[in-house]
């Protein structure tokens, strides 16, 4: 039990992240597998900040010359911060992707695509 | 002076130039520029490659922040050899883009073509030469954003899809990527490769560690297109324009390769990946059945491009065999295979390039009787098909020879048997182009094609005679690769 | 001029020559008197290396390193001489014979036919002198490339199958086993230069050489040992003078030529007589020389009867080579030369047959020797000295393969050699009697509207005809020549 909720932040991380890539995997939709990556890198997210947190700890912000005693590692969410721009910069992607593939077959779904494109 | 930067400038310098041509919003400039860039970072990857070799490693601090706190450029004999290959291809691939994406690609977007070309680049480059594992997320997914970017501008509309799919694998890859160099962070509070490296040891039996390894393992056999993580490198690479074709099939799963070898042998160590249970025997048996899955699909395909993204497939194959040998010989084999298979699939690439410019399909039906109309192309294919097959004189003969020699060494004698049956295969593919081509009239109602602009020739028989060249020539690759093997797995070099 | 420089000019020239012939490909005359220079010039340069050969001189060259220890290089020595000599020498008889031929039969591509045969020639040089099993490797594959277009020459659907089977079964053998040998080699003895008294006594286990003799003898599928032969028949569909000089001639006997390198120089005759899977190899040798005769004998196409036959008589010199005995494996040397000179005779007057009469098949031969005296007499001639009767070349070989076996004791072989002889009666005599002694069909009617074929065939084929006589009297400089490769250490 101890071992269970002593540790809740990485079991959300892993729910958020099988989540997301069940998103990824299950649905047909193409915006639908967006959203569900975007699930799964958030999932990444939290577990950076939350390896970063130590209890107790306020941000490392040196006031009057002598810093806090506990600090948390600033590091990951600077990590983050880049990941969160590649996040941003993925979905962008992906999602003007579908717009094009919207113009060009007319629809969004897998099933569909995939239909319309056999090997003669 | 200019020469303590050339690290960093092997980086910079395409990364200015790809916002340069977007400002400069003409296609034919961006594209001067583009050949520009690739040229120089090739020569700066050269002048590396010869500091590497006389003196040893070279280190960079960015922005003077020393390493482990700041972001280190480290170049050993490994990754200035692969700088070499990325730019070396660039260098070639860049000149030849120009006449293929007049072609292929909508005027208006000639210098986002561009654009995303020098950024890929720079994201190729800087996987290769970061010395810190975050950077080389960041620089992976560079690489990455701008080469769905690229596939996409692809003329059918199937490159719409390849790409998207590209895009959720790659990202899906990256991100466990991610996961793994977090928990190492976890573990040891450090970025650094050579630190991670350092602080590793007394850790190292902890299951995140272990997690951390399944991680970016899975995440790297992603991006390289390790059987059976491939399923969207044969529709990217068979529908992106011509030169991303090209840049792609010759350097992407390279650089990926060579980020596994530095995860694998420098940060892990050999030691430790041995321990891992059966991990060497699993590299082996996916590399294999991915040589023959990959090899056999490809005999069946009608697109000769598709047919040829199978083939690397099955290329990589052989590469990772290398690695699970976990011996000087099979990695030198490994290694130096990542250099040949690029000069093979390179000019294959292009060759093929030069078909599609002609005829605007590169199916093999189509491809009938084109060897007495466009001679010099096509004959361009055989000589790299040849290669691709691994016949004596050419660069494929002597990674075989390695990886077979790594194979007896091991006394796995059987796998040293499949190698070669496997290059039997890649007879079959190979031979049905050459009979389409040279042995069957041309289809009645496609009109006659002519040779292929010089433009386009020149940058494919460079590539070809390479193929030729380094078969017979091999002091400086295998050289260089066996410098690099025994780096990687700590003897000395 | 050096030996080494020599052996280099001369795998060039012919490459020299593909070039001059290719420059003149709109002046045909010009074209033809370039492979004939090309050919005559190779003969003098491998000729100018015979005396210091047989004065126990071994030139060598070697030119370039690939890795460590792996180099391009040649040497001369007695059985790359005998297969150099012979090879060059036909190619130019076969030349003349090509000019007549090709024209006769108004072939077309026929630049692209000449350009290949002399790359082709120029492999089968590599071959004969290469220095090391790399160096053999090497060229062994340049003459199954450059041969492929010479098969698939007619472009047709039967040509494209027949490419198909040559080039699939000639790359996987040489691929998947003939390589793993050479590497393996290397792996064990550490070196590939070709050494008298092989390189691998003792580095290799009796076992483990047994493994690598199966590996190398069946990688060298163009020994077209049974079950690799079938890339011969297929070949036939190629035009006349590549069968001639490539499929009797350069690529067949680079195959047991091969064989009998790695015998002599890799394994060494003494090792080898440790080995087992000799006797294994013994009895697939056997095998392949009773079946393919007894295919031979039920072939009607002429071509791919004389192929059968020439997929038997290669395993003669497989069979010298495994029973390692001196007398056996200089027997196997000398037929090299025999059986060329009468093989290519017997083609020449199939080809000729096909140009002059436009029949390909042994049924339809009833009384053609009346229009065509000259030829049917060659053919008797070659048929002669392929089955070994004296006063033909033949008959040394084929006594001396009799006397190896019978000196080891392996009567069994004897046997075996004695029964092909009559089998090689009774496939290779029927065309002759046919066209001597049976009536034309159409006599009554019409007269027969053929005569001889074109006189620069005819002139070629009388040449090779009367090689075979010649190497009767004078096998003895053979038999020199080859004496030193079957001299024992022990």
């Amino acid at each position: 039990m101890e071992f269970l909720v002593g540790h809740y932040n990485y079991w959300i991380f892993v729910f958020l992240m099988m989540l997301g890539f069940y998103v990824v995997v299950a649905r047909g939709n193409l915006v639908k597998k967006i959203v569900g990556l975007n699930i799964f890198q958030a999932s990444v997210f939290l577990l950076y900040i939350s390896i970063g947190k130590v209890l107790g700890g306020t941000a490392p912000i040196i006031v009057d010359g002598g810093g806090p005693a506990t600090y948390s590692n600033p590091l990951p969410h600077v990590l983050i911060l880049t990941a969160i721009v590649v996040g941003v910069a993925t979905t962008a992607l992906g999602l003007s992707l579908v717009v094009r593939i919207n113009e060009a077959y007319g629809t969004i779904e897998e099933d569909e695509i995939s239909g319309m494109d056999k090997e003669p | 002076m200019i020469a303590a930067h050339y690290a960093a400038l092997q980086v910079v310098a395409p990364l200015i130039a790809a916002p340069l041509c977007v400002l400069l919003r003409r296609g034919a400039l961006a594209w001067l520029v583009t050949v520009a860039v690739s040229w120089i970072a090739l020569a700066i990857a050269i002048q590396l490659l010869v500091q590497v070799m006389a003196t040893g490693p070279v280190s960079y601090e960015l922005g003077g922040w020393a390493a482990p706190w700041g972001i280190e450029y480290r170049v050993d004999s490994v990754n200035a050899f692969v700088l070499l290959i990325v730019s070396g291809i660039s260098a070639v691939a860049a000149p030849y883009a120009h006449h293929t994406v007049v072609r292929e690609i909508p005027e208006d977007r000639h210098y986002l073509f561009y654009s995303a070309y020098l950024l890929c680049l720079t994201g190729l480059l800087g996987i290769t030469i970061t010395g810190d594992a975050f950077n080389v997320f960041v620089f992976l997914e560079i690489s990455s954003l701008s080469s769905y970017a690229l596939i996409s501008l692809g003329g059918e509309r199937k490159a719409l899809t390849a790409a998207y799919q590209y895009l959720v694998m790659g990202t899906i890859g990256a991100t466990f990527f991610l996961i793994g160099v977090g928990l190492i962070y976890a573990m040891t509070g450090t970025l650094n490769m050579a630190d991670i490296a350092a602080r590793l040891d007394p850790v190292e039996h902890t299951r995140t560690v272990l997690a951390a390894f399944a991680f970016i393992i899975v995440g790297l056999g992603l991006k390289l297109a390790l059987f059976p993580l491939h399923l969207w490198l044969p529709n990217a690479y068979a529908y992106a324009p011509s030169a991303v074709t090209v840049l792609l099939a010759a350097t992407a799963t390279k650089v990926a390769v060579y980020t596994m070898l530095r995860f694998v042998f420098t940060l892990f160590g050999a030691d430790f990946a041995l321990d891992v249970t059966f991990f060497a025997e699993f590299l082996i048996a996916l590399a294999l059945v991915g040589v023959f899955a990959a090899s056999i699909t490809a005999v069946f395909q009608n697109n000769v491009k598709r047919m040829l993204a199978y083939s690397s497939v099955a290329q990589v194959g052989y590469m990772m065999l290398g690695v699970g040998f976990f011996s000087v010989t099979g990695l030198t084999g490994g290694i130096v295979h990542l250099f040949n298979h690029a000069l093979m699939k390179g000019a294959l690439f292009m060759a093929l390039g030069a078909v599609f410019y002609r005829l605007g399909s590169v199916r093999i039906e189509h491809m009938r009787g084109l060897g007495r109309q466009m001679p010099l192309t096509m004959f361009a294919f055989v000589l790299g098909g040849l290669s691709l097959i691994g016949l004596p004189l050419t660069v494929g003969f002597i990674s075989k020879w390695y990886l077979i020699l790594a194979a007896l060494e091991r006394g796995w004698w059987p796998i040293a048997g499949l190698i070669l049956l496997s290059s039997l295969l890649a007879v079959a593919y190979v031979w049905r182009v050459v009979e389409a081509a040279y042995f069957r009239d041309p289809p009645p109602d496609r009109p006659r094609a002519t040779e292929a602009p010089l433009a386009l020739l020149v940058p494919t028989w460079i590539l070809t005679l390479a193929n030729f060249y380094f078969g017979i020539d091999t002091s400086v690759t295998v050289g260089v690769a066996a410098d690099a093997a025994r780096a990687l797995l700590g003897e000395g070099g | 001029m050096t030996g080494g420089q020599t052996m280099v000019l001369a795998v060039l020239a012919p490459l020299a020559g593909a070039v001059a012939i290719a420059a003149s490909h709109r002046h045909p005359n010009r074209r033809e008197a370039a492979t004939l220079v090309t050919a005559a010039a190779l003969f003098a340069l491998t000729a100018s290396l015979l005396a210091p050969v047989m004065a126990g001189e071994r030139p060598r060259a070697i030119l370039w390193e690939i890795v460590p220890g792996i180099s391009i290089g040649f040497e001369a020595e007695p059985l790359g001489m005998v297969f150099a000599l012979v090879a060059s020498f036909l190619w130019i008889v076969t030349s003349v014979y090509s000019i007549g031929y090709m024209r006769g039969h108004r072939e077309e591509n026929q630049t692209r036919f000449y350009v290949c045969f002399a790359i082709a020639l120029s492999s089968a040089i590599g071959v004969a002198f290469a220095a090391n099993m790399f160096t053999l490797f090497v060229f062994y594959e340049a003459l199954t490339l450059s041969t492929y277009p010479l098969v698939t020459h007619h472009g047709t659907d039967e040509a494209r199958r027949g490419g198909r089977t040559y080039l699939g079964l000639l790359l996987l053998t040489s691929i998947a086993f003939q390589l793993l040998a050479i590497v393996w080699t290397w792996a064990v003895a550490g070196t590939l230069d070709f050494a008298a008294g092989g390189i691998l006594e003792g580095k290799a286990s009796p076992a483990l050489a047994g493994i690598l003799l199966l590996l190398y003898v069946f990688g060298i599928g163009k020994a077209a040992l049974m079950p690799f032969h079938r890339w011969l028949p297929a070949a036939m569909v190629a035009p006349t003078p590549v069968s001639a000089l490539l499929h009797a001639v350069a690529v067949v006997k680079a195959g047991v030529f091969t064989v009998l390198k790695v015998t002599v120089y890799v394994f060494g005759i003494d090792l080898l007589a440790d080995v087992h899977a000799r006797d294994l190899l013994l009895y697939v040798a056997a095998f392949t020389i009773i079946a393919a005769s007894l295919i031979a004998i039920r072939e009607d196409n002429l071509k791919r009867r004389l192929a059968y036959s020439t997929v038997s008589q290669l395993s003669y010199i497989v069979l010298g080579a495994m029973l390692v005995t001196e007398a056996s494996v200089i027997g196997s040397g000398i037929h090299i030369a025999m059986h060329a000179f009468g093989k290519i005779t017997l083609f020449f007057c199939a080809g000729a047959i096909l140009v002059a009469a436009h029949k390909t098949n042994v049924s339809d031969l009833d009384g053609i020797g009346r229009a065509m005296p000259i030829t049917m007499c060659a053919f008797l001639v070659g048929a002669l000295s392929v089955i070994g009767l004296p006063p033909l070349g033949g008959s040394w070989s084929k006594f001396l393969l009799a006397l190896g076996a019978a000196g080891a004791g392996q009567y069994v072989f004897v046997g075996v050699l004695m029964l092909s002889t009559l089998l090689n009666v009774a496939y290779l005599l029927p065309p002759v009697v046919r066209a001597f002694f049976l009536p034309p069909p159409d006599a009554d009617g019409r007269r027969i509207s053929f005569s001889e074929a074109p006189p620069a065939c005819l002139v070629s084929i009388c040449v090779t005809a009367a090689g075979s006589v010649l190497l009767f009297f004078f096998a003895d400089l053979l038999y020199v020549l080859l004496e030193p490769i079957a001299i024992t250490t022990r």
